[in-house]
């Protein structure tokens, strides 16, 4: 009843890719730039540098975008009916947090297709803390009748530096969100494209067959020895980037930089979902991450788009 | 004089709201208590005094409404005294400026015994009251101490979550405040959904009112109230009953504006997975209610919503059955996966869970702890095997996926498992049991094998934090070890055992202090504990053993007050020294209680502290003890025979008494004393001036020091 008119004429939002399509058409007119998926392999949304390097500095920035998110360790060969190790999260940064951002939010459920009034929507305390990120905020997770469908985080910190302003991002993990909707229990059987009889697809025709093979990789044939190299090579990478990028005032070179942090977090991931790292070492891996991104938010500091020279000017002109 | 041209009547009514977005459940009732205190003490502090504050808390506000408040503060007027009259120039100049006054004569002149002296006037004007408040309200907000707070948008101000308005209104009309760009009203809003239109208000009756009408119940006592009784409701029309819990309820009143109770149901497939499970799964994920059907889990639920929704709660239930069904999945997967594993198979997996840096792996842990439950075991006679083997299985559950998804279940989960697996009964329940006490308030494990292993986990976590000098300071017990040495008191006093704790704290120390200098080497430090030795009853004991005794004392004194003994009595019995044996200290404080509750015991008492001051005092002026046994042949007075005589007697029959533990008999000895005591003191005059004979009776007095020492240091006990 509080459905937009587009997804009232459609009855409901009915298929996986329609929900996506929903919430990007809701925040692009909510004066966000839609983004694609970032073009590597990271563990969350929050990894692509809209999120974690656009948190940082000065400059106002709202973007949405889908990314794919690879959890090496919670593949379940396509057995477990709400577990996989690759999955859609639908991400919104908007920074500064505006005032009405609750409400913006609860605007696109009922974009697609939630009906608030029949609906238990509760913000539950939840803080996010990501360690190899070095990044911190309080929120919340939104629960729609006692199912989380977003994460709410008031950035704080990233990369160890503070947030000025604070962004808001809200994460929404898709395939929950489409069983919710579609009132589906197995995260195969979500329609995938709204087709019926012939036409359907479901998401298991599209995954599940990719679900089964990557668990087969991660957990049993990845090449531990490689993917350490790997990750030596993307840490070492990483470091030379940054020095090399550096001029002193500014950098020149960060987001290949931080590239490699990307590649170096998901190798880890890797390796741990190989059993491969002991408890202590594990701390030692996530250590060696956070050097890394912490150094490449530093660097981003000192770029245009992180807000270098702002500063100087708006103190010329104040 | 007050308020007559003030616009507001002379005591009015102060009302604030801060509200925000959702405030966690848990910070909820520290905040509406911290905000009362702070206002309160912020009016206070202004020379405000009041009738009444009173605070709530709603997932969405903070409010606070004082009542009877003034309308201003009171005209303070004071003086400050000055220098005397005629005082040098430089005085009267000093005073002139610290004072703030221009002349002399704006002083006035007093006269004490010595003269006269100045003074100045000091006049401070009362304000009006929301002059005062507007001042207040902003540094609570800007100091409020949240446990974590957050900025927002591009402001600076620091809340719990951002904060959206401020209603500040005193006697109907609103006080004007601004922080951080955010300016008081009088208006707020109701429910997030049901009613999100902003309102304004005159007062705190008329704010509730229009809450309640706007779906919000601001007293988050009621909402408990509302939402319990109607979750009772809900049940008893099922047959079943509600499984009540505190902490739950608090939690669904702190997420709820408006509570609405609905119940929903999961498949009865499910039962055969542990309760402990099930309601461990619905309450930590998804905050529901179990309910039971006599003995057993019910195959229901209750939810507690914060909406009226208009379908009559279908679709909310529908969608938490959905979710509940998905959790109840995983927990029954988990459990059947992990009874694939046996126990056993797990232990060496522990060598990968740090227990601490410094101490080692869970692994190393049972290592010690198995060898420490044998010895028990034998000290209180139960079967040493299956301590051993209960103590070696106890942490194996703490590697299943089970206790990884739901801590809380560590112990219940391996005593299913164990069971299971067909271990002995005894065994499993043991591994649920070790854990016990948790609190003041949990259960004591009786069966001697559970209590054998217990007892060895909190003694060996005690004697491990003790060789690494983590010991619990001021405020401060990270490692929650009060409350292991006050369940391991517990575990031998309600249970009636005698246990020595030296002997084994001092072994234990041996095995600790390995494996932490093991460590210590690995990690290339040098050696940090101590293997300093003592003399303590005649043996060797390490120093770090007797200190964490004293600990066990010091917990024993506030478990026992806590029970209504006297401390001093405790002190008394531990004074003596060689006390290890905490069953056989408290039955002797206990007899000792007993005793000076008497006639006897109270007079003995003073003459005894009369004897000991005496002693003390010519000890120290002699600088030296008058501890040699008093000649007999010295003895003048038929008083002080007849007392050497008596302290002879009682002596050995108090020592025999309590060498065979009978305190009762060893007090009844003592109380023989008193009459000697007292007729020696009515009679006898200590300090003679013959010095032979003053030194003899010096030596009597110790007499009477030395026995009563037989079964409590007398100049401990207060009185």
């Amino acid at each position: 009843m509080n459905a937009t008119p587009k997804a009232a004429a459609r009855n409901v939002t009915s298929s996986f890719q329609d929900l996506i399509l929903d919430l990007e058409r809701y925040w692009a007119e909510q004066a966000c730039v839609i983004l694609q998926p970032y073009d590597m392999e990271m563990g969350a949304g929050t990894f692509h540098p809209a999120t974690t390097l656009r948190a940082l500095g000065p400059r106002p920035w709202r973007a949405a975008y889908v990314q794919p998110s690879r959890r090496p360790k919670d593949g379940r060969y396509g057995e477990n009916p709400n577990r996989l190790q690759h999955y859609y999260q639908f991400q919104v940064m908007l920074k500064p947090s505006p005032p009405d951002i609750q409400d913006l939010y609860l605007n696109s459920l009922r974009a697609i297709g939630i009906d608030v009034a029949n609906h238990d929507i509760r913000f539950v305390e939840d803080d996010w803390e990501s360690p190899t990120l070095g990044a911190w905020g309080l929120g919340w997770e939104v629960w729609c009748d006692g199912m989380e469908v977003s994460q709410f985080t008031y950035f704080q910190q990233v990369g160890g530096f503070d947030c000025e302003p604070v962004a808001g991002e809200l994460t929404y993990g898709l395939e929950r969100l489409a069983m919710y909707v579609q009132g589906v229990d197995r995260v195969f059987d979500l329609n995938f494209n709204g087709g019926q009889g012939n036409e359907k697809v479901t998401y298991g025709d599209v995954f599940l067959q990719s679900e089964q093979e990557y668990s087969r990789y991660n957990f049993e044939y990845a090449d531990t020895k490689m993917l350490a190299a790997h990750f030596r090579d993307a840490e070492a990478e990483c470091k030379s980037l940054l020095a090399k990028g550096d001029d002193g005032e500014r950098h020149l070179m960060v987001l290949p930089a931080y590239d490699q942090c990307i590649k170096a977090s998901h190798l880890f991931n890797l390796l741990d979902a190989r059993g491969v790292i002991s408890v202590t070492e594990r701390q030692g891996f996530i250590l060696r991450v956070r050097e890394l991104s912490r150094a490449c938010c530093a660097a981003w500091l000192k770029t245009a788009a992180g807000g270098a020279g702002q500063e100087s000017s708006l103190a010329a002109h104040g | 004089m007050l308020g007559k041209n003030l616009p507001w009547p002379p005591m009015a009514e102060l009302l604030l709201e801060l509200f925000s977005e959702e405030i966690p459940a848990r910070m909820q009732p520290r905040a509406a208590d911290d905000l009362a205190r702070l206002l309160g003490e912020g009016l206070n502090a202004a020379g405000l005094s009041f009738e009444t504050i009173r605070s709530f808390a709603t997932p969405r506000r903070l409010t606070v409404v004082v009542n009877g408040l003034p309308a201003r503060s009171p005209d303070v007027r004071e003086e400050k005294k000055g220098p005397r009259v005629g005082a040098p120039e430089a005085a009267v100049q000093g005073f002139l400026k610290s004072s703030g006054l221009d002349a002399l004569d704006q002083a006035e002149i007093r006269a004490d015994k010595k003269g006269d002296f100045y003074v100045a006037p000091i006049e401070r004007p009362g304000r009006p009251t929301p002059d005062v408040v507007a001042e207040i309200v902003p540094e609570i907000v800007r100091g409020f101490p949240w446990p974590k707070s957050m900025r927002w948008g591009s402001g600076r101000l620091r809340w719990v979550r951002p904060l959206h308005s401020i209603l500040c209104v005193f006697g109907g009309k609103v006080v004007p405040i601004e922080i951080d760009g955010i300016a008081s009203g009088n208006e707020t809003s109701g429910h997030r959904f049901m009613a999100p239109k902003p309102f304004s208000v005159k007062g705190f009756d008329d704010y509730q009112k229009k809450l309640r009408q706007a779906f919000v119940v601001l007293d988050g006592s009621e909402r408990k109230v509302i939402i319990l009784e109607a979750a009772k409701k809900l049940a008893a029309k099922e047959g079943l009953e509600l499984i009540e819990d505190e902490a739950l309820l608090a939690e669904n009143a702190g997420l709820t504006e408006w509570p609405v109770v609905l119940m929903g149901a999961f498949d009865e497939g499910f039962l055969e997975v542990p309760p402990e499970v099930l309601a461990t799964s619905m309450k930590a994920h998804q905050k529901c209610f179990s309910l039971a059907r006599g003995k057993d889990l019910a195959n229901r639920f209750i939810m507690v919503a914060n909406l009226v929704a208009d379908d009559g709660g279908k679709a909310i239930v529908a969608g938490n059955e959905r979710v509940i069904r998905a959790r109840l999945a995983d927990a029954k997967f988990f459990f059947d996966h992990d009874r694939k594993v046996m126990l056993e198979d797990r232990v060496p997996k522990l060598k990968e869970i740090v227990f601490h840096d410094r101490l080692g792996t869970q692994y190393e842990r049972i290592q010690r702890t198995r060898m420490l439950a044998r010895e028990i075991a034998l000290t209180i006679g139960t079967d040493p095997d299956l301590a051993e083997r209960a103590a070696i299985l106890a942490k194996a559950d703490l590697v299943s996926d089970m206790v990884g998804e739901f801590p809380e279940l560590q112990g219940v989960m391996g005593r299913y498992y164990a069971l299971d697996q067909e271990e002995d009964a005894v065994v499993a329940d043991a591994i649920a049991a070790h854990y016990k006490p948790v609190g003041p308030s949990d259960q004591v494990p009786r069966d001697p094998v559970a209590i054998a292993v217990a007892l060895a986990d909190k003694i060996d976590m005690l004697v491990g934090f003790w060789a690494i000098d983590e010991k619990p300071t001021g405020s401060k017990d990270p490692y929650a070890l009060r409350r292991a040495a006050l369940g391991a008191i517990r575990l031998i006093l309600e249970n009636g055992l005698r246990i020595p704790l030296i002997a084994p704290l001092d072994s234990q120390s041996i095995k600790v202090g390995k494996t932490v200098a093991a460590l210590t080497k690995t990690a290339g430090k040098s050696s940090a504990t101590s293997d300093a030795t003592v003399k303590w009853a005649g043996r060797n004991v390490r120093a770090r053993s007797i200190d964490l005794l004293s600990f066990f004392a010091d917990r024993l004194k506030i478990h026992l007050r806590d029970q209504g003994a006297r401390h001093d009595l405790i002190d008394a019995v531990f004074s003596l020294g060689g006390q290890d044996d905490l069953l056989m200290a408290v039955r002797r404080v206990d007899a000792l209680g007993r005793f000076l509750d008497t006639e006897d015991g109270a007079n003995l008492l003073t003459g005894t502290k009369r004897a000991i001051n005496i002693l003390r005092i010519e000890e120290k002026k002699d600088n030296r003890a008058y501890d040699q046994p008093p000649d007999a042949k010295l003895f003048e007075l038929a008083e002080e025979k007849a007392l050497a005589r008596t302290v002879d007697a009682v002596e050995s029959a108090a020592a025999a008494a309590v060498e065979k533990e009978d305190f009762e008999a060893a007090m009844a000895a003592i109380a023989r004393l008193r009459a000697p005591v007292d007729a020696f003191f009515d009679h006898v005059t200590v300090n003679a001036d013959e010095p032979n004979r003053r030194k003899n009776r010096l030596r009597l007095l110790n007499r009477i020091r030395a026995t009563t020492l037989t079964v409590a240091d007398f100049s401990k006990i207060e009185g």
